[in-house]
């Protein structure tokens, strides 16, 4: 089964390892992530403006190259999820927008000459944006999926950390009550993880204000870490890049912040569902993290 | 017989007359033809002006009148009662709307005014030449209401009008009545102790020799109209023969089978077979199939059955359905708490010191599951700091409800006194948003909590309550001081909205009376019809209509029986005659009219092969009329010949 698949810049990037373990997990799934011939970045950020289009066609672009292959796009960074599942929302629901995108799409296409093959629709919001998540849970299925774990995880206090941006808002996410969110752990329970409950599990990281306003971020993210540890977990897992980055590379400032303090490994839910599947440990590559999770996971006999 | 309209120019003051040419009008119109006499006067609502009607129809012996004047739901009444009194059908007194409709949208059109003004008058003669003279239509009138759900609404209503002198059917769906009012501890702003001024009334609906008290029992169906309606009542079977048995509650001592009181929310387990609380009116029990072993294994137990002294227990015993005739209906049916599950961010339904203001007041009762003590749920320990929080559910529409639930402020605010009436050095926080006090003697009770009592009123809301190291974390904002707050408490009590009963919801659909988005019964007019819904023979009272406090709930339910009081003191019930009728030599049976009709009034008649209205049904929609091919159905005064020209009229020239 094929399905569009948007990594998206950072997966690229800094976030390879992200990348690789998804891509990997999905084959052994018998899903093939088929990624776009053409992408650019989403936006990364979805515009709170109301009375400009400018600011949704990155990602307006992107949703229609994935129409041109499919009826699902598949993504990973909860930013991405975000701005394309949002604007997807705007591109069903407000006309007056989809006319105006769609204007801009039909003169940036014509200027393009590299899409030939190509019988041009206008783009009504057609694609279904799907969170990888949703991927196991609907189009697997976490029955089958359960099928196919070779190393139950259990033994592993794992600490599902959501963030803000999969879940909000609400109405236009439509991915879990934001709240009292549940899914991650569902997913985490069909691979055999011991969850750990932790009621940070829904508070920022404190997002982009790494870059202007650290401290605030630390402070953000060592609340969500200290609360994780306070609860015996052994791993935080994300969905996030930089949620990543803010929990786990910030460690070491919170080393330096707060007497004692233990670190704990923050990896991907990607990385733990290649345990799982029994992925070689080369493609869930954990050469990236900061706090190293190899002696943890080699302590509970996974790697 | 040869029409005599008669047209009565009212100048009202400078409203009409400052605008329209009114003599110019009287003048055209005395040309018109069917009129017979026309006139102009300063204010024909006036004593003088409808002595001036009444004269003009003895003198010019006028068949019809029309009243040009303000709209008709302001003076019809006083013209056609002026018109009967002179001796023309009220039914052939019209008003024709040159104030509402011209003038006042009109003003300085002077000369496109007065012409349309004068149009309108020319349309309503075309309608009056052909009025007929109607009478009001009569139908019986059953002497007997039914009140439906008995709280402390469904109960003052029920008293007041069996005090009236009239029967008063009760059905209540619980085992016992009082509703939520029973459950209550003390009540604001008095502190008076809810059950000792609420049984004697209960007392009193069970032994009132015109009261007949149906609980454990629903409304199935009902069918007919105001005056006349036929009701089923569902009597659940309660396995127990509530004749026969005395109340001595041993099947209630010896039963093993335990499931959480709905009374004691939760708090406390009850029996299978169980009065709801001691003081339950009737005080006779009732098994709960659902959890009794002997339902549940197949005939295992019996203990009951045994140990009764009176034989009373029947695990043979079948739903009944009782049929019953009544004039009026007042549906009482109360409120529920917004689910704690709903408000997740903090942990309800998930954290169990995370309580909600009913699981409180059971806790704050002496007869409650605590005796009277305020412990923890989780450790039974006695909480040092407790938290309220007002407007849970409430005024937040984006997530929740957007209206004021309206009591919990006052209630809170009386479980964190009385809970410092108990914990002395507790501590005891309210986060608000205002603090609503709109009733006699509450912001006097508020000021007392937070001066004499110190309550620590913060001014804010909580975003995240969670557990850690056995205290409830309650983060919050007080936007006083602009500063974040956060509490280990012991205790939190969420003040959760009001949201209608489920039940009522159902029932409403059943008895086809409106209610709002929420559910909440729909009063016929916000501010003049509070208490009367929009279906005749229909009254409301109490928190089912929308958020109230006791006073209120009793007063609304005073207001709704006196309404029946007032319904009764008729022989018959008299009905507007402007309805349809169908005209049974063009009829050709082909039964639109009783597919369309909203409210079954149309009938087919299978030994004639035409339809019929019920007179007694019909509320004059027209919906009948509109859908009839061979226009058979017609309304009323309202003809399509009667349209036609006054179309004509309107359009002319
Ligand atoms: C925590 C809390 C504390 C409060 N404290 C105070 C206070 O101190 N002072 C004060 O003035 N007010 C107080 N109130 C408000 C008070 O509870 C209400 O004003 C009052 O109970 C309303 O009475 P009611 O009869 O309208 O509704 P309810 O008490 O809800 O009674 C409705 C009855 O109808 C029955 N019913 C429902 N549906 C059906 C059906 N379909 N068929 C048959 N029967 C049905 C129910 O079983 C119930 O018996 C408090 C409310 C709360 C939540
Ligand atoms: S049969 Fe047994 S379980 Fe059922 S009500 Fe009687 S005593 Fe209780
Ligand atoms: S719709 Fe008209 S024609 Fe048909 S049954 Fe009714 S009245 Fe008769």
């Amino acid at each position: 089964m094929k399905i569009p698949y948007y990594p998206g810049c950072t997966l690229h990037e800094r976030a390879r390892d992200f990348d690789v373990s998804a891509r990997e997990c999905a084959k052994a799934l018998g899903v093939e992530l088929e990624e776009l011939p053409i992408w650019t970045c989403c936006g990364a950020v979805f515009p709170l403006v109301t009375d400009s289009v400018m600011d949704i066609l990155a990602g307006v672009r992107n949703l229609e190259y994935a129409s041109r292959i499919g009826d699902k796009l598949v993504t990973l960074c909860s930013f991405c999820y975000n701005v394309l599942k949002r604007t997807n929302r705007v591109m069903r629901d407000d006309l007056e927008k989809r006319e105006k995108a769609n204007l801009f799409l039909r003169a940036d296409t014509a200027a393009r000459e590299e899409v030939e093959s190509y019988t041009k629709t206008d783009y009504t919001g057609q694609v279904e944006v799907l969170h990888y998540i949703e991927m196991l849970r609907d189009v697997v299925g976490f029955d089958e999926l359960r099928k196919k774990v070779e190393n139950g995880l259990g033994g592993l206090n794992v600490a599902p950390y959501y963030g803000c941006m999969l879940l909000r808002p609400k109405k236009e996410m439509e991915f879990d009550d934001p709240e009292q969110p549940t899914v991650f752990e569902d997913l985490l329970a069909t691979l055999g993880c011991d969850i750990v409950d932790f009621p940070m599990k829904t508070e920022c990281c404190g997002g982009f204000q790494i870059v202007n306003d650290e401290e605030l971020a630390v402070m953000c993210s060592q609340n969500v870490v200290s609360s994780a540890i306070k609860r015996n977990a052994d791993v935080i897992v994300t969905t996030c890049p930089l949620c990543r980055y803010n929990l786990d590379k910030k460690q070491e400032e919170m080393i330096e912040r707060v007497r004692g303090f233990r670190r704990i490994p923050v990896i991907y839910f990607t990385q733990l569902l290649g345990l799982a599947l029994g992925i070689d440990e080369e493609h869930i590559d954990f050469s990236d993290n900061y706090v190293d999770p190899r002696p943890v996971l080699a302590e509970k006999s996974l790697l | 017989m040869e029409r005599r309209i008669g047209v009565f120019v009212c100048h009202c003051g400078s409203n009409i007359a400052g605008v329209v040419d009114v003599k110019r009008v009287a003048e055209e119109l005395r040309k018109y033809p069917g009129v017979a006499y026309s006139t102009d006067y300063t204010y024909m609502c006036s004593d003088p002006g409808q002595n001036l009607v009444k004269d003009a129809i003895k003198k010019h012996d006028l068949t019809g009148v029309i009243v040009a004047a303000c709209s008709p739901t302001l003076h019809e009444t006083t013209f056609r009662r002026a018109g009967r009194a002179a001796g023309v059908n009220p039914y052939q007194v019209e008003i024709a709307n040159i104030r509402e409709h011209c003038s006042w949208v009109h003003q300085g059109e002077k000369e496109a005014a007065t012409e349309k003004a004068t149009r309108i008058i020319k349309t309503m003669v075309e309608k009056a030449v052909l009025d007929e003279a109607l009478d009001p239509i009569a139908v019986p009138m059953t002497h007997r209401a039914l009140v439906v759900g008995a709280g402390i609404s469904g109960i003052q209503a029920a008293l007041d009008i069996a005090n009236a002198g009239y029967e008063v059917i009760v059905v209540e769906k619980d085992p016992s009545i009082g509703g939520h009012m029973a459950q209550l501890s003390e009540t604001f702003p008095t502190l008076d102790c809810s059950q000792c001024i609420m049984t004697p009334k209960m007392v009193e609906v069970s032994q009132h020799p015109k009261i007949k008290l149906m609980t454990y029992s629903e409304i199935d169906d009902v069918s007919g109209y105001v005056g006349s309606f036929k009701v089923k009542i569902r009597k659940k079977a309660a396995y127990v023969d509530r004749d026969t048995c005395n109340g001595c509650g041993l099947c209630m001592e010896k039963c093993p089978a335990k499931t959480p009181s709905e009374f004691d929310e939760g708090l406390a387990d009850r029996k299978a077979i169980y009065t709801p609380f001691p003081q339950a009116v009737p005080n006779k029990p009732v098994i709960d199939a659902e959890h009794c072993t002997y339902f549940l294994k197949d005939g295992k137990c019996g203990i009951c059955q045994k140990i009764c002294p009176v034989d009373a227990v029947d695990f043979e015993q079948k739903d009944e359905i009782i049929e019953e005739e009544v004039g009026a209906i007042i549906v009482a049916t109360g409120y529920d708490l917004y689910p704690i599950e709903n408000m997740g961010e903090y942990g309800g339904g998930k954290y169990e010191d995370v309580i909600t203001s009913l699981q409180f007041e059971r806790m704050l009762s002496a007869s409650g599951p605590t005796g009277g003590e305020v412990l923890r749920p989780s450790d039974g320990e006695v909480p040092n700091e407790v938290v309220f929080l007002t407007c849970c559910g409430s005024r937040d529409p984006e997530l929740h409800m957007p209206y004021c639930s309206k009591v919990c402020c006052m209630y809170l605010t009386k479980h964190a006194m009385l809970y410092k009436h108990k914990v002395h050095d507790g501590q005891a926080y309210v986060f608000y948003m205002d603090v609503r006090t709109a009733g006699k003697g509450y912001e006097e009770f508020y000021t007392r909590a937070a001066e004499e009592d110190d309550v620590l009123y913060v001014r804010g809301k909580v975003s995240k309550i969670f557990e850690e190291d056995g205290k409830v974390m309650v983060w919050g904002v007080d936007t006083l001081t602009g500063k974040k707050v956060e509490i280990a408490a012991d205790l939190v009590v969420l003040g959760l909205a009001t949201v209608p009963n489920v039940a009522a919801k159902e029932l409403a659909n059943k008895l086809k009376i409106h209610t709002d988005e929420w559910g909440f019964l729909a009063e016929a007019h916000p501010k003049l019809r509070p208490v009367e819904s929009l279906s005749p023979g229909f009254y409301l009272a109490g928190a089912a209509q929308g958020p109230k406090d006791i006073p209120e709930a009793v007063a609304q339910a005073s207001g709704a029986a006196s309404k029946v009081a007032d319904l009764f003191a008729e022989e018959e019930y008299h009905r507007e005659p402007i309805i349809a009728v169908i005209n049974d030599d063009t009829c050709a049976g082909c039964k639109v009219c009783v597919s369309v009709c909203p409210y079954d009034a149309a009938e087919f008649i299978e030994e004639d092969g035409v339809a019929r209205i019920q007179e007694a049904i019909c509320e004059g929609c027209g919906a009948c009329i509109a859908a009839c091919p061979s226009g058979s159905a017609q309304q009323r005064n309202l003809t399509d010949e009667q349209l036609y020209r006054m179309v004509s009229a309107a359009l002319e020239g």
